[in-house]
Formats: structure tokens, C-alpha cells, sequence
């Protein structure tokens, strides 16, 4: 079989390129649905559905090129309150929905909306599919580390030894990690946030939206009735100690006066955290999430706790440009035409061999 | 030497040889020859699922046959008149098909003891009498397409593989083939491959000789083209016919076509071929997996697309929950199940019609889904814009089953006017003054308003639980999901009025001399039990002849056309599910004929099978 160098598309950075805008200024209140919102009274879903609904009037889209579409679970039930087109469908399979709607439609911006179940479990093929064909959606990935709408089994990221209704003698499976795995799947924009971190959500939404191509953004979501405090260090005080920020072209440091920072041994790429007083912040890893060799981002996403979280890298890990499957899958069809023009049903039809029967 | 020309109605040839030895293709070239010629036809490939199983074994048999007439013809042909072998394991394969009488053209080259050994022959049949019966000519075609195309330096075994060709030259001499379309193919095919393109037409133009000087072939025979309806005609596959419906569908349509599909036997040609006409505004998208196919063509159905899967039965298992929620959120979407030997992974390579209730009831709930047909390969071709008709029309997932047999099987296409073609009308949702009701329905079809994204005003979420009536909120109401179940289903129901009455095809109706016996059948059959009536008619029986393209609903008078037959026969490949569905539904107790070999019917078996109902009938009242 031979392969082909595909022409390059026109890429186009923007992810909302081609997305129809308004001038009608947006309010927050324009994106809430008349649906009674029905969470757990302190559910982490309540702080990024608040933080969604804020953030998309600066969008400035149109409302209807809007969709949001999402699996099943706790999470998924985002779309019925949120006031553009929505698709709640099943288990594990929106992001093949989603594919679907954003390769024949360019004028949508797609949102898909998922667990760590329904993302990792049953949908993991379809994720990294997504994320490998760099399909131009956002992928908003509630990891709360358990399985909250069916009643508190352990889920694909539930530390090993979690007890839980399916669990008694607690969960032997290893996790995955979120973003070690789409990184694994070639994805082009990983970045991690927390719910109750109102400004930092809507900043890593604002990047993630700009992007053109498959976004993933893990979002750590608290179920406080089933999973409750999963989250705990990365939140009140001393999150400063547990935190490690990543910002595109700073040194990375962490800790409440920045004592602490990540230095990479140029020979094996390994990261460690070091002092910074000891070694000076010359010697300090900087961040650079724009890099074409994930190697680093994956490193960086190794420095997540697999066990009980104390400490976690968030912020954007990565974020390079690549063409999109459906950029280019419409590009096709638009050579296609260009190059033998319109199709013409009767020619096809007929074929080279016909005969005629008089 | 001047050969003797016999005059025939009509031949049956089946080429066989190893999966390596280009059967398929030299079928292809020969039913392409005798299109060209006019004559009518009906191909039926069979191949294994192996891409090259071992050489010289019963397993890589492949073979081709073609049925062709000076009349108009219904299926493949049941019992070769002539074979082609150009191995022992190929001639073990496919002579106990034939009648005592047949041709075999044998290529004696390959029968060593070794080559008879794996064909598992324990004496040479070319040596003892075991082929008495048959007027076989044994000719060496390897060594003499090696010899004939030396002069182009290919090695040996590049010049053996051209031996098809000159099989090919042979049994197009034989049968007055035109050979330019064979030539001019060659040309094409290996246009870069100067010296194969030389070697091939000099096999295929020497086995053409040999046929018209050596003594052995004494005779050629001569088929007069078939008497057909006026009009322009092309050879066609099933699978390609369904790839043009769609396509047509798409173009009378205005919705442009997003297939989603994922490779799998015997449907993959469907998606090889809808991928090569981007022009006509064509997506195509091979999924990761099957329930990513589906699943964005149900995306693309919501985006306002025409959403496309193609599968056959394992696919269609991994579909269900995806077809339950197209059902659910009432969109447009069609699903084409190229039927197979099943269950599991079953007999990729076969063909079988079991897919019948799984595609009526194969998913939790009741989530009732339209399923329409085809009954011939060029059939495919309108089943397509019938199913996107009923989709588009109802908003709702359509199953088209196809099957293996009329996927790969072919005959001759009366070429239709675009012009002619059904317009299907998607009337995309509007904004209006009222709030926006997502759920509200026609009062007609009961079909919901197809509101797609990008349209303001009409913003709403849509979803799998149950939906509330009307305002399509979500609902766990008991007399809402009653309603609902009941409308869905309702709205089913509805496509019956908008399909015709069953034609029944009854010689005697007219003169008041109604048949007793109907032969009711379903999809690929229709071939085979048209030649079984008409045989039966020939010795003396009243049987009346009745094929459902609509599979659910039933055409509303279906049960009226039943019970004015003392006898239904009900033939099909599977173990009586269509005869479940009409004994359940009206209550008359269908006589079924049922086989599960992987192959169609013969035109002869079914003929007995109506000769032994009309035997047990007891004599006519009054
Ligand atoms: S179960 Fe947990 S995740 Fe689900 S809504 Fe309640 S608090 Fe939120």
C-alpha cells in the first residue's frame, strides 16, 4: 500500500473559526436553560456548570451554533441546563456523536461533556480515537474518581485499594491517568483544573475553546456524597504545597513562597522536585506546553498522585497545533469537487459499460 | 477445420480454482463480456473468508458462476453446465454439483500426487472413472499460457498466474464472447505493468485460439441476447446499487451523505465505494469501531446530515443501543445490514437471511424501527431511496437488509431517470412564534420536527431518557411514557399508509381461477422463488407469487392477500423468522421451507418443495 503526503490545510489556529458570532451582548443568564438543575446539594457539577454558563457569553457565538453533548452519568446531565442545542445520549459513545456533528458541521461549536466513566470505562475507545483524529471539539472530563449516578462504585481512576459497594476488600485495578493517556493518544490540548478554582477553570475554557482541534480538559470534580474530599489537598490551605501550576514559559515552582520547583535531568528527562533555594532557579524546568515532543508533558503528568491526590500538576500540559481530522475531511470533499467538479448522478450511474436495448 | 455452432437458451458456468488464481476476476471479465453481448445474466461469487488460505486445499476454493439467457432470468443457476477446475481441490470442491453431462475443463497441470493429497484425492480422478459421466477436457493450461507468453520475461510464476486468462480466452471462444471489453481492461489494469499487460492478453487471446483450432473443443455454442425492455442497461453488484441509492438519495435529497461504517464482510465495498464520490458532497468516515460508526452517523443525522451505517450481523448486535437511541430521539437515519452466515462471527463469506428479527426486535425496549428489502442486486438500488425516504419522512432509524448474496451477486440494471427518481423532502424545522415544541408531531406521518443546530429559536436538548410529549422534557410520568411508547410505535405504524397494496403476481386471479398456493418470501430469495414458480407453472401448478420489500410495517393488506390461499409456503434462509412474524400477526400457519447452507436456494429445490404442497392439497370443495 502506498500512503500519500496529504496538501496542508489552511490551519487555522482558532478553534471557533468559521463559528457564526452575535453582536447581541450575552449575559449568564442567556445560557441557563428552564430546567430545575438536579445535583447533590454541594456537588462539584454546580461550581463548572456556574463557571460554563459565565464564561460562554465571552464566546460572543451565536447561542444556537452552540451544542453541548455528553454519556452517561452524573455529569451528563449537563446539556438540560444549559440554553443552546444539547444531545444527552449513551454510555461512553459522545464523542463518536460529536465527531459525527463537527466533521459535516464547521459552523458548531461542539462541547463534549463526560466522566471518568464514561470517558475511561466504556467510552476509552472512543476518547482516544477522538483525541488521536484531533476532531475540533472540546472535551470537558469530570474526574471525580468514582461512580456517582449509579451509587458509589469505584471507577477507572479510583486509587488501587478503594472500598466502595463493588469493592469490600477494596479495588485491586491500577488507574489510569487522565492526561498520561491522552497524551499517549496523541492529543493536541491536555490540560487539568478544578472545580472550586472559579478563575483558573474559565482561563484553561478560554484556551481550550481557542484551540483548534480535540481539547481535553480534566476537570477534578468533587461527589461529596460518595467520594468526598478526593480533592481536599488541592483545596483551602496548603493547596499552595500540593498545586504545581503550569504556565507556558515560566520556571515551575510550587509551595507558599515558591520554595519548592521541578528541575528535568537533560540526559534521561526525568523530573524531580528540588529546592529552590539549593539550586538556584536558573537550574529550574520552565514549562513549554507548545513543544512537538509530548515526552515532557507525559513526564509532567507523571508527578500526579496515582493513590491518594497530595499533590497534582495543573494548568495546561500541552497544547500544539495539528491538522484536523474534520479540516481535512472536508477538505477532501471540497478537492474532490474542485478538481472533477460536481458530481453528476446520471454519469455515475450509467458506469463506462452500459448497452442499449432498442 | 470448421466447428459445429449449437444453438442453446441458456448456460451455467462456474469458475473455481485457488483464492490466488483469480477466479473472482476472471467471473467478473466474463459476465462483463456477456452483458456487452446482451444476453441476460445473474452472477453468484463464492469465496472463503481466508484472504489466502493454504494453496491446493478444499478451503481456498474460490469460485465464480454466471447464469446467462436468450431470456430473462432470476437467479445463478443451480447446477453448473460447465466447470471450470484449475486444481484438483477445485474440481473436488464443485463436482458433486454437477448433472451427469456437464462440461469440466480441468487444467491437468497441478494434479502431482502431492496436489491430490491436499485436495485430499486418494486416486487421480483425471486417471479413473470417477468422472465418466461428464465430457471432460483435460488440458494443460499452465504449461500452455507459460509457453504462449515467454517472449515477455516474466518468471515462471508470473507467467503461470496469467493462466486465467486463457481459461477466460477459452470459455469466451466457446460462448461467442465479444473480447474487446476484456482487452481494453487488460490495457487499463496494467497500464504501468507493460509486460503483464502483454502476458495477459496474449494468455486470454491464446486460450480464445485454442479454443478454434484444436480438435478437442469440436464445438462453440451460440446464446441469443435476451429480449428485455427497452432502455440502457449496465451490469450491476448489490453493494455498488446500494452505494449509488444512497448517493441518489442523497442528491434528491439536499441533505448531503455522512457515512460512518467500519470495515467488515460482506458489507466493506459499500464504504470503499461511497468513499471515492467525495464530489457528490459524500463523507465518509471509517469508525474505530462499529458503535463509533453508527454513533456519528447519528451526529451528523442531528447536524441535519444524511447519517449512514453499514455493517452486517455482529455489527448490527454492536449497534443496538445506538439504533435504541436514534429511535428515541426520532432522527432520520438509515442502517444497511449486508446479512451473513451467523450467529457470532458465523460464515463471513455466506450469505443467510438471519438478521430478520434481530433487526425487528434486537434492542431493549420497544423501540420499533421501519425495515425495508431489497430483493435483486440492482433491487438495492431503490430499496436505498425507499429506506431514506421513510427516515427522512418519519424521523426515524430505517434497516435496509441486504445480504451476501446480493451484495456480491449481480445481473443487468435497466438504467433509471434521475429525473425520475422519488424527491425526498427533509422540511428542516423553523422558528415560529410559538415556543418550540421539539416533541410536537404531524399530525399525518406523527413525525417529530427535524430541528437542526444553528437554527435560533429552536435551541433544545434532546436525549435517551423518556421524553415528555409535546415539549420533549425529560419525563418519568407512567401515562407520559405509556403515551409515548405507544406513539413511537404508532408512528411506525404509519409508514403502511404510505406504501402501496402487496402485488401478488396470480396467473389465474384475473380469469377467477385464483391460485391456492402463495410462496411468500422476503429479500434475496425472490430470484430463486420466481424460477420455482414458474417451473411449477410449466408442469401444471396454480401457485401465486408474493415478495415483501416492507418487512415492518407489513403492507396493510397483507393479511387479507394470506388467508385467500389455502396454502402459504413461506421459504427462507433461516430458520422461519418471517414465518414467526406472519403466524404471530395474523394467525395463519404458514408452511415453511427453511435452509441455512450459506448459499441460495435452487430454482429446482423450491420447485419441489411447491410440487409437494400442491401433492398434499386436498381436492377443491364444491
Ligand atoms: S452523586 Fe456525586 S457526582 Fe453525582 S450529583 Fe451527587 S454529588 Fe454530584
Amino acid at each position: 500500500m502506498t500512503s500519500i503526503d496529504l496538501p496542508t490545510p489552511d490551519l487555522r489556529s482558532d478553534g471557533l473559526a468559521g463559528v457564526p458570532s452575535t453582536e447581541t451582548p450575552q449575559t449568564r443568564k442567556d445560557f441557563a436553560s428552564d430546567q430545575e438543575v438536579r445535583w447533590c446539594p454541594g456537588c462539584g457539577d454546580y461550581a463548572v456548570l456556574a463557571a460554563v454558563q459565565g464564561f460562554l457569553p465571552e464566546l460572543g457565538l451565536r447561542r444556537e451554533n452552540i451544542v453541548f453533548i455528553s454519556g452517561i452519568g452524573c455529569a451528563a446531565r449537563f446539556p438540560y441546563y444549559l440554553d443552546t442545542f444539547g444531545l444527552h445520549s449513551i454510555h461512553g459513545r459522545a464523542p463518536t456523536i460529536a465527531t459525527g456533528l463537527a466533521v459535516t458541521r464547521p459552523d458548531l461549536s461542539v462541547w463534549v461533556v463526560t466522566g471518568d466513566g464514561d470517558a475511561l470505562s466504556i467510552g476509552g475507545n472512543h476518547l482516544i480515537h477522538a483525541l488521536r483524529r484531533n476532531v475540533n471539539m472540546t472535551i470537558l472530563l469530570f474526574n471525580n474518581r468514582i461512580y456517582g449516578l449509579t451509587k458509589g462504585q469505584y471507577s477507572p481512576t479510583s486509587e488501587t485499594g478503594k472500598v466502595t459497594k463493588s469493592t469490600p476488600m477494596g479495588s485491586v485495578d491500577t488507574p489510569f491517568n487522565p492526561i498520561s493517556l491522552a497524551l499517549g493518544a496523541e492529543a493536541t490540548f491536555v490540560a487539568r483544573t478544578i472545580d472550586s478554582d472559579r478563575v483558573h477553570l474559565t482561563s484553561v475554557l478560554r484556551e481550550a475553546a481557542a484551540h483548534r482541534g480535540s481539547s481535553l480538559v480534566e476537570i477534578y470534580q468533587n461527589c461529596p456524597i460518595f467520594n468526598d474530599g478526593a480533592f481536599d489537598a488541592l483545596k483551602g490551605g496548603g493547596r499552595e504545597a500540593a498545586i504545581i501550576p503550569l504556565v507556558h514559559g515560566e520556571p515551575i515552582t510550587f509551595g507558599s513562597e515558591g520554595e519548592h520547583g521541578l528541575r528535568r535531568d537533560a540526559r534521561t528527562g526525568a523530573i524531580d522536585v528540588v529546592e529552590v533555594a539549593e539550586l538556584g532557579a536558573e537550574s529550574l524546568l520552565v514549562h513549554d506546553a507548545h513543544t512537538d515532543d509530548p515526552s515532557l508533558a507525559f513526564a509532567l503528568s507523571r508527578l500526579t498522585d496515582a493513590g491518594r491526590i497530595n499533590r497534582a500538576p495543573v494548568g495546561i500540559f500541552r497544547q500544539v497545533e495539528r491538522p484536523t481530522y474534520d479540516d481535512l475531511a472536508r477538505q477532501q470533499v471540497t478537492t474532490a469537487r474542485q478538481t472533477s467538479g460536481e458530481g453528476d448522478l446520471g454519469a455515475l450511474l450509467s458506469g463506462r459499460d452500459t448497452w442499449t436495448v432498442a | 477445420m470448421t466447428k459445429q455452432v449449437k444453438q442453446l437458451d441458456r448456460v451455467i458456468i462456474r469458475f473455481a480454482g485457488d483464492s490466488g488464481d483469480g477466479m473472482q476476476l476472471t467471473g467478473d471479465r466474463f459476465t462483463a463480456e456477456t452483458a456487452a453481448f446482451g444476453n441476460d445474466l445473474s452472477t453468484l461469487p463464492d469465496f472463503p473468508a481466508e484472504i489466502r488460505a493454504p494453496a491446493g486445499t478444499l478451503h481456498g476454493v474460490s469460485s465464480f458462476q454466471v447464469h446467462f439467457a436468450d431470456h430473462d432470468i432470476l437467479t445463478p443457476g443451480d447446477k453448473p453446465d460447465v466447470l471450470v477446475a484449475m486444481n484438483p481441490a477445485a474440481l473436488r470442491a464443485n463436482v458433486a454439483d454437477l448433472e451427469p453431462g456437464a462440461t469440466v475443463i480441468v487444467d491437468s497441470h497441478d494434479f502431482s500426487t502431492r496436489n491430490l493429497t491436499r485436495a485430499g484425492y486418494a486416486d487421480n480422478p483425471l486417471e479413473d472413472d470417477s468422472l465418466d459421466n461428464f465430457a471432460v477436457h483435460q488440458v494443460d493450461l499452465t504449461a500452455l499460457t507459460v509457453e504462449a507468453v515467454k517472449e515477455f520475461g516474466l518468471s515462471r510464476k508470473d507467467s503461470a498466474r496469467a493462466k486465467n486468462m486463457f481459461a477466460l480466452g477459452l470459455v469466451s471462444w466457446m460462448y461467442g464472447r465479444p473480447t474487446e471489453s476484456t482487452v481494453e481492461f487488460l490495457q487499463t489494469r496494467f497500464a504501468s505493468k507493460t509486460e503483464l499487460r502483454d502476458a495477459n492478453i496474449t494468455a486470454f487471446r491464446t486460450g480464445w485460439n485454442f479454443g478454434e483450432t484444436t480438435e478437442a473443443f469440436a464445438v462453440s455454442y451460440e446464446i441469443k441476447p435476451a429480449v428485455m425492455r427497452p432502455g440502457r442497461y449496465r451490469n450491476i453488484t448489490g453493494n455498488l446499487a446500494l452505494a449509488y441509492g444512497i448517493i441518489a438519495a442523497g442528491q434528491r435529497s439536499g441533505l448531503s451523505v455522512f457515512l460512518g461504517s467500519y470495515p467488515i464482510t460482506p458489507a466493506s465495498d459499500i464504504l470503499h465505494e461511497l468513499s471515492k464520490h467525495k464530489r457528490f458532497g459524500v463523507t465518509t468516515f471509517q469508525a474505530e469501531d462499529e458503535i463509533s460508526g453508527i454513533g456519528a452517523a447519528l451526529g451528523a443525522s442531528f447536524g441535519g446530515a444524511l447519517g449512514v451505517t453499514t455493517t452486517s450481523g455482529p455489527g448490527v448486535a454492536l449497534k443496538s443501543e445506538t439504533i435504541g437511541l436514534a429511535v428515541m430521539l426520532e432522527l432520520p437515519l438509515l442502517i444497511c445490514d449486508i446479512q451473513r452466515g451467523g450467529p457470532s462471527t458465523g460464515l463471513p463469506t455466506k450469505t443467510e437471511q438471519s438478521d430478520l428479527l434481530q433487526a425487528m426486535f434486537g434492542r431493549n425496549g420497544e423501540a420499533p424501527v421501519p425495515i425495508i428489502a431489497p430483493r435483486s442486486p440492482s433491487d438495492c438500488f431503490d430499496a436505498a431511496l425507499e429506506a431514506v425516504r421513510i427516515a427522512v419522512t418519519y424521523r426515524t432509524p430505517v434497516m435496509l437488509l441486504s445480504d451476501g448474496y446480493l451484495g456480491n451477486g449481480s445481473e443487468p440494471w435497466r438504467l433509471p431517470e434521475v429525473t425520475e427518481l422519488p424527491d425526498i423532502e427533509p422540511a428542516f424545522a423553523t422558528a415560529g412564534a410559538e415556543p418550540f415544541l421539539p416533541y410536537a408531531r404531524d399530525p399525518e406521518t406523527l413525525a417529530r420536527p427535524w430541528a437542526v443546530p444553528g437554527t435560533a429559536g429552536l435551541e433544545h436538548r434532546i436525549g435517551g431518557l423518556e421524553k415528555a410529549d409535546r415539549t420533549g422534557d425529560i419525563s418519568y410520568d407512567p401515562a407520559n411514557h405509556d403515551l409515548m411508547v405507544r406513539t413511537r410505535q404508532a408512528k411506525v405504524d404509519r409508514v403502511a399508509a404510505s406504501i402501496g397494496p402487496l402485488e401478488v403476481d396470480d396467473p389465474g386471479s384475473e380469469h377467477g381461477q385464483r391460485a391456492r398456493i402463495l410462496v411468500l418470501g422476503w429479500g434475496s430469495t425472490y430470484g430463486p422463488i420466481g424460477a420455482a414458480v414458474r417451473r411449477a407453472r410449466r408442469d401444471g401448478i396454480s401457485v401465486a407469487q408474493a415478495h415483501l420489500r416492507h418487512l415492518n410495517p407489513f403492507p396493510s393488506d397483507l393479511g387479507e392477500v394470506l388467508r385467500r390461499y389455502d396454502r402459504v409456503v413461506v421459504p427462507e434462509m433461516n430458520l422461519g423468522q418471517l414465518a414467526l412474524l406472519i403466524r404471530a400477526k395474523y394467525l395463519v400457519d404458514v408452511v415453511g421451507y427453511n435452509k441455512v447452507r450459506g448459499l441460495p436456494f435452487g430454482a429446482a429445490e423450491l420447485a419441489d418443495v411447491i410440487q409437494g404442497v400442491a401433492a398434499e392439497l386436498p381436492a377443491r370443495e364444491g
